[in-house]
């Protein structure tokens, strides 16, 4: 017999990620435009229309707003990389084509496929955080020796959302109701309200509330700390670091939990 | 003594109030080919995926190759090849990709896989499809994906869950001349259906289940021959007047029951009854004599039809 269980209760969750890659393999130049087009879209727009105007004000924290923007342009990228690449595999595996039923019916376990599509989600998220960064490259928005720090900052974020997304997408069953929800009370919201365009301390406390939950404002903080002379004291740094850390544990252990309570039936 | 492949005493699952599977026994010897007949909702489904390893029995024991799924699930589920009710095919790969992957879940090496690939395909007569996309095959196709995909890992036993519903008769015949084929190699099936004439066709041995319990168990012939007689015959007289016949009848046959649209008489020799009613001047619009089949075994069980 040449099933090798002791294989696949060490590596199951690479050989899902594994089919995930390949089904993302399929969509690879959809994937690949729009992490080209994307970036440039934005800086040129905003990076280059809206920064003129505040550059021409001495820029925002005494850098260049591109300089300022780009970390968080880079975050907000990976979640919505991570978050895409979670949502629709789960409402795929779950009811469209029920494809986690047949990994389920082989010695893969449930927690093995939550943490599977999670890897996978994360390596289109690499990809598309390294374009990104190209592109930000190239448009001169990184003038630090330390600028491609704000890569795993960046990743961070992208894990964060989408381990939380991970759990989300699959305790939610009615993909009308998840995707109204998450596209108009968290996605937007967040982009908009994460200091991502202009510092969070600018906005009235009350407001402020929206970045400190959000995964993109502690990615952001973090990417600006390590890409220029951003403020930012130890505390600060392990509150950031600390909150992101926690949305991947948590959302990666309920995941696990929601996706062996589904696929039991 | 034959080997024992999966033993259960008073197998039971409940969901809340209602129970689904309710105390039931059964072994399954290896190389046999096992079935669970009965309507939609008996609980077969249930039990299979007790069986599967991917449901949790509420109560009851349950040996499958020795082992306790509740225990040994992954273990359990190496050995097992499943093909479930609904297709779980990943649309967007091919129909090679489809069985290289299932095959890696199984922890199977690439080289393993990709030898054992033209043998599947060629067994699920899909050869020239190999390259194609999931989402342009036919109903039929998807299926034979199906079974040639839980083959990939060589499992020891094969379980089917309604391996023909939704398939039109062709589709069906291509699939159970496939099945028989991986029954005369050997492989342990267990299938579940509420086809009589598929669990005639495929079943050494099966259970009848209605509601959660076991009705019968034997072979197909066997049940036939103890719940019911050598032949049917069946009457028309048109719904208004079926009912009022029925009494007529009743004195003439061994068994009589009736459907909304027609009354079954049991009896040794069809024919020779069809004689005895003509000679009483009793004149059905149309008359049937057939073989009994496993649709009047259930009858005589329940008092309800198989497909309601």
């Amino acid at each position: 017999m040449s099933t090798n269980i002791r294989k696949v209760s060490r590596f199951g969750s690479f050989h899902i990620a594994e089919a995930r890659i390949r089904n993302m393999a399929k969509w690879s130049g959809i994937i690949l435009f729009a992490a080209v087009v994307n970036p440039a879209l934005y800086l040129v727009s905003i990076g280059i229309g809206v920064g003129s105007l505040v550059d021409a004000n001495n820029g925002v924290n005494g850098v260049s707003y591109l300089t300022f923007l780009a970390p968080a342009l880079l975050a907000s990228a990976a979640i919505q990389g991570s978050s895409d690449e979670v949502i629709f595999p789960v409402m795929d595996g779950f009811k469209w084509n029920r494809t986690f039923f047949g990994m389920r019916s082989t010695p893969i376990t449930a927690r093995q496929i939550s943490l599977g599509v999670f890897l996978a989600a994360m390596f289109r998220t690499v990809v598309s955080v390294v374009i990104y960064w190209i592109v930000l490259y190239f448009f001169g928005a990184l003038e630090s020796g330390t600028a491609w720090l704000a890569m795993p900052a960046a990743l961070l974020a992208g894990a964060a959302m989408g381990a939380v997304m991970l759990a989300l997408a699959a305790k939610i069953e009615n993909e009308n109701f998840f995707f109204t929800l998450v596209g108009r009370f968290v996605m937007i919201p967040m982009f908009l309200f994460s200091g991502t365009f202009y510092p969070l301390t600018q906005m009235p406390i009350f407001l402020q509330f929206f970045g400190w939950i959000s995964p993109l404002w502690h990615a952001t903080e973090l990417g600006r700390y390590l890409t220029y002379d951003y403020p930012l004291s130890g505390l600060q740094l392990s509150i950031h670091i600390c909150v992101l850390a926690s949305m991947i544990v948590i959302g990666l252990f309920l995941s696990a939990r929601i996706f062996h309570k589904r696929l039991e039936k | 003594m034959t080997e024992m492949l999966i033993q259960a005493r008073g197998l039971t699952k409940t969901y809340g109030d209602f129970v689904a599977v309710d105390g039931i026994d059964f072994d399954v010897a290896k190389g046999e080919s096992f079935g669970f007949l009965g309507p939609n909702g008996a609980g077969k489904s249930t039990t299979m995926r007790i069986i599967g390893a991917t449901s949790v029995r509420t109560s009851g024991t349950l040996t499958i190759l020795g082992k306790d799924p509740e225990v040994n699930g992954p273990q359990i589920r190496a050995h097992l090849g499943v093909v479930p009710q609904q297709d779980n095919l990943d649309n967007e790969l091919t129909v090679s990709e489809n069985i290289f992957i299932y095959g890696r879940y199984f922890g199977l090496s690439s080289s393993f896989i990709n030898k054992k690939i033209p043998e599947l395909l060629e067994f699920a007569q899909l050869e020239e499809k190999k390259d194609t996309k999931v989402e342009a095959l036919s109903g039929g196709m998807k299926r034979r994906l199906t079974i040639a995909r839980s083959l990939v890992s060589e499992p020891d036993i094969l379980m089917l869950d309604e391996p023909t519903t939704g398939l039109d008769p062709q589709a069906r015949h291509i699939l159970w001349d496939r099945l028989f084929r991986l029954k005369e190699q050997g492989v342990t099936l267990l299938i579940t259906t509420h086809y009589m004439d598929e669990a005639e066709q495929l079943c050494d041995r099966l259970i009848v289940m209605d509601r959660g319990k076991i009705m019968a168990e034997d072979s197909p012939a066997q049940l036939i021959k103890t719940y019911s007689t050598k032949e049917v015959l069946e009457v028309r007289f048109g719904s208004d007047r079926n009912q009022e016949m029925v009494e007529v009848l009743r004195p003439l046959a061994d068994r009589i029951e009736v459907l909304p649209d027609r009354i079954l008489l049991y009896a040794t020799d069809g024919e020779q009854l069809l004689e005895q009613i003509t000679a009483k001047g009793i004149h059905p619009n149309t008359s049937l004599v057939r073989r009994s089949s496993l649709e009047d075994v259930f009858l005589r069980l329940t008092g309800r039809s198989l497909v309601e």
